[in-house]
């Protein structure tokens, strides 16, 4: 009974199905933990978790520089940039908003960097559904090969006050 | 069966009575179960289950509101109210009425089944005025100040009222107080020698709760405490990554302490429901070790799509360790049903493969609630946790609204339906009250295990297209470039709202029998309760 002293000698090896089962859920464990890393390297969807310390002026410099080198147009009085494929891309998350719009090219890849001027953020690609975590003071360096043509939504998956469900933006690929 | 000498005589005794250090008055001999009663720990016992049944009732409040809002037919809250009754329904949920009932649970597995007294009254007294007073402090602050819309997780730079932090750090410091109290009656058991060999596997159970709350709550502390202090201005800003990651040393690690503490109430339930013996207590302690051993990295999950940290310390901490816990799941999961199946056959119910399954009493609302809990948390909860966990799937997961569809199979459909059932025999054998309305009692499970079971799979197919968790309108309305989602994440919010009413009804069906009961319920004197 579990809810009394257990007979003596109640510490003894686990027989018959119990051993079974046990073997079966150890070996699936086994698999399971060398599947992450395996497909990690083998399938190449997950982020290197690349990034670096970076103040909210430092990263809103290196933003607006780059909007400066790459504009292209504006909508609804947001930049849309259109950087060269293989270039550092920016993208600064704030409330309530996600800033520039970024043009890429199908099958080019981008090294997409990430960060918040205030609080934390979610960013949420949609209907990709790709989702990553934006902290202020971390520069979050994704490297993304867009691998179909459209229009993306990025909304905000991480609270961030009463605006957040208007918190929106813009990724087109062509 | 041993015989000891006296004089010449040999005289045969069976098991020797067991000494008792209660002080005279201070113990009573339970009419239903045998089990000695410590009339000291029955009071703290009692107020810690009013307490968890209160804070039960402003969170389930909460849900039923912030279920009509996600359900976009309905909408029913603005945003200031959706976001602060969320911050509401996590604290009270998941902190103050779990912990609450932990804590009662901790005095019941150390005094009743060691046979001892409570350690110390002064310690469950200080430990009772903590967490009351913090949960209403921080209540109060969620709902009075308009300055703690922070939600459950108060991640930094978003700031709360300084009360807020203040009640949840209070609450802590008083659970803390109550699992010392444990530890210190699970010694002086052991040095007064009330019981005889090794602890029963209820109490194993427990201690193993009462391990990871220490640790757990000392992650709470790590992160709280610069919180705090830099509300109140005296600090700088704690680092935002930083503080996720000891945030969930105590947000997901609590969870392991309910994990661990149904764990020991199936264990409760299935003996006392149909008599049920595990086949090996080395197996089903074994697994309790593994969860005090591996199940604190299970917090490694909400940083997999993290910046701050390397894929090397994702894998690592979530793939070899969280195994080895998920492994000690798994190992309940065979020994609690194989446990009640050997039990049934015992008793002649061996028709076919799960004929014991058919005739087991479903009629009982302890056994209904513990087996549901037992299914919802295996099938559903472990299932969908152990896939969220893997890194690949955490990108197209992480805070969708798959995530409280998970943890709402585990903790919801889990633990809480397992703490109900535990509820259908806490009041008849130490409030010593009867149910009234014993027909409504044993549907209540399964309404409020339907209920989850329906807002936990809404949850998870509608965050499977993306949907986010903790947002107010998956229309955005009034957002600069127009999102939305399509009709079949609609139709799964949809699906979302009505389990959450279904399951706030089968909670209002609980709480008002459990009032009932404990106030005007019959009255249990000197004879067993009425079996279920």
């Amino acid at each position: 009974m579990s809810i009394h002293a257990p007979e003596a000698g109640w510490l003894r090896a686990p027989s018959g199905g119990e051993r079974l089962w046990i073997g079966l859920a150890l070996a699936w464990c086994v698999i399971l933990s060398l599947a992450m890393p395996y497909w990690h390297f083998k399938g190449k969807q997950n982020s290197t978790g690349e990034s670096y310390r970076v103040t909210a002026t430092a990263f809103m410099e290196r933003v607006n520089r780059f909007i400066a080198a790459y504009k292209v147009g504006e909508e609804k009085g947001v930049a849309v940039v259109e950087p060269p494929p293989g270039s550092d891309v920016y993208l600064q998350a704030s409330m309530w908003r996600w800033y520039p719009i970024l043009k890429l090219k199908e099958g080019q890849s981008y090294r997409i960097h990430v960060s918040s001027m205030d609080l934390q953020h979610g960013f949420s690609l949609l209907p990709m559904n790709m989702n990553f975590q934006v902290l202020p003071g971390y520069d979050h360096v994704l490297t993304v090969t867009p691998t179909s043509k459209g229009e993306f939504t990025i909304v905000c998956n991480e609270f961030c006050g009463i605006g957040h469900h208007a918190m929106t933006g813009k990724i087109l690929v062509d | 069966m041993s015989t000891i000498t006296v004089g010449a005589a040999p005289v045969p005794v069976d098991t020797p009575a067991p000494k008792r250090n209660h002080a005279p008055g201070q113990v009573r001999i339970c009419d239903t179960t045998g089990l000695p009663v410590c009339t000291v720990a029955e009071r703290f016992i009692r107020l810690n289950a009013v307490a968890a049944v209160v804070f039960l009732l402003v969170g389930a409040i909460c849900a039923l509101l912030v279920a009509l809002t996600r359900w976009p037919a309905v909408h029913l809250l603005d945003p200031v109210w959706y976001y602060r009754l969320l911050t509401a329904h996590g604290l009270n949920m998941l902190i103050f009425w779990i912990i609450f009932m932990e804590i009662g649970i901790l005095y019941f597995a150390s005094t009743s089944l060691l046979g001892t007294r409570l350690a110390s009254k002064g310690l469950a007294i200080a430990s009772f005025a903590l967490m009351a007073v913090g949960a209403l402090v921080t209540n109060w602050a969620v709902f009075f100040t308009q300055q703690a819309d922070v939600l459950m997780t108060s991640y930094v730079p978003l700031r709360a009222h300084p009360a807020f932090y203040a009640g949840i750090l209070a609450f802590a410091v008083g659970a803390l107080l109550g699992v010392i109290d444990f530890f210190a009656t699970l010694y002086i058991a052991k040095r007064d020698k009330t019981y005889e060999g090794s602890v029963p596997l209820v109490t194993f159970g427990a201690t193993a709760a009462a391990i990871i709350a220490v640790v757990t709550i000392l992650h709470g502390a790590i992160a709280l405490i610069p919180a705090f202090t830099w509300s109140l201005g005296l600090t700088e800003v704690p680092d935002a990554g930083w503080y996720r990651i000891m945030w969930w040393g105590l947000g997901h690690q609590s969870q392991q302490i309910n994990v661990t503490a149904m764990v020991s109430v199936w264990y409760f339930l299935g003996t006392v429901t149909v008599g049920a013996k595990p086949l090996n207590q080395a197996v089903c302690r074994g697994a309790f070790v593994l969860y005090i051993l591996f199940i604190n990295l299970a917090s490694a999950h909400h940083i997999l799509v993290d910046p701050g940290v390397g894929a090397g310390w994702k894998i690592w901490n979530t793939s070899y360790a969280m195994y080895l816990a998920v492994l000690a799941s798994l190992i309940h999961g065979f020994t609690v049903p194989a446990s009640v199946e050997v039990a049934l056959r015992k008793k002649g119910h061996t028709k076919g493969l799960f004929g014991w399954l058919a005739k087991a009493p479903w009629r009982n609302p302890g056994f209904s609630a513990f087996f549901l809990s037992l299914l919802i948390f295996g099938f559903i909860g472990g299932i969908t946790g152990v896939t969220l966990g893997t890194q690949q799937i955490n990108i197209i997961a992480h805070n969708t609204l798959r995530i409280p569809g998970h943890f709402h199979a585990t903790v919801v459909g889990g633990t809480s339906l397992a703490f109900m059932g535990l509820a259908y025999y806490v009041v008849p054998l130490i409030f010593r009250r009867e149910y009234p309305l014993r027909w409504l009692a044993r549907l209540q499970p399964y309404l409020f295990g339907g209920g989850i079971l329906l807002l936990s799979m809404g949850m998870s197919f509608a965050g499977s297209y993306g949907v986010p968790r903790r947002h107010w309108d998956v229309e955005f309305t009034g957002a600069q470039f127009s999102a939305g989602f399509d009709a079949g994440a609609h139709l799964m919010l949809g699906v979302l709202g009505v389990g959450g009413v279904v399951a706030f009804i089968g909670l209002l069906v609980f709480i008002l029998l459990t009032v009932w009961a404990v106030f005007l319920g019959k009255r249990i004197v000197n004879r067993p309760m009425t079996p279920w």
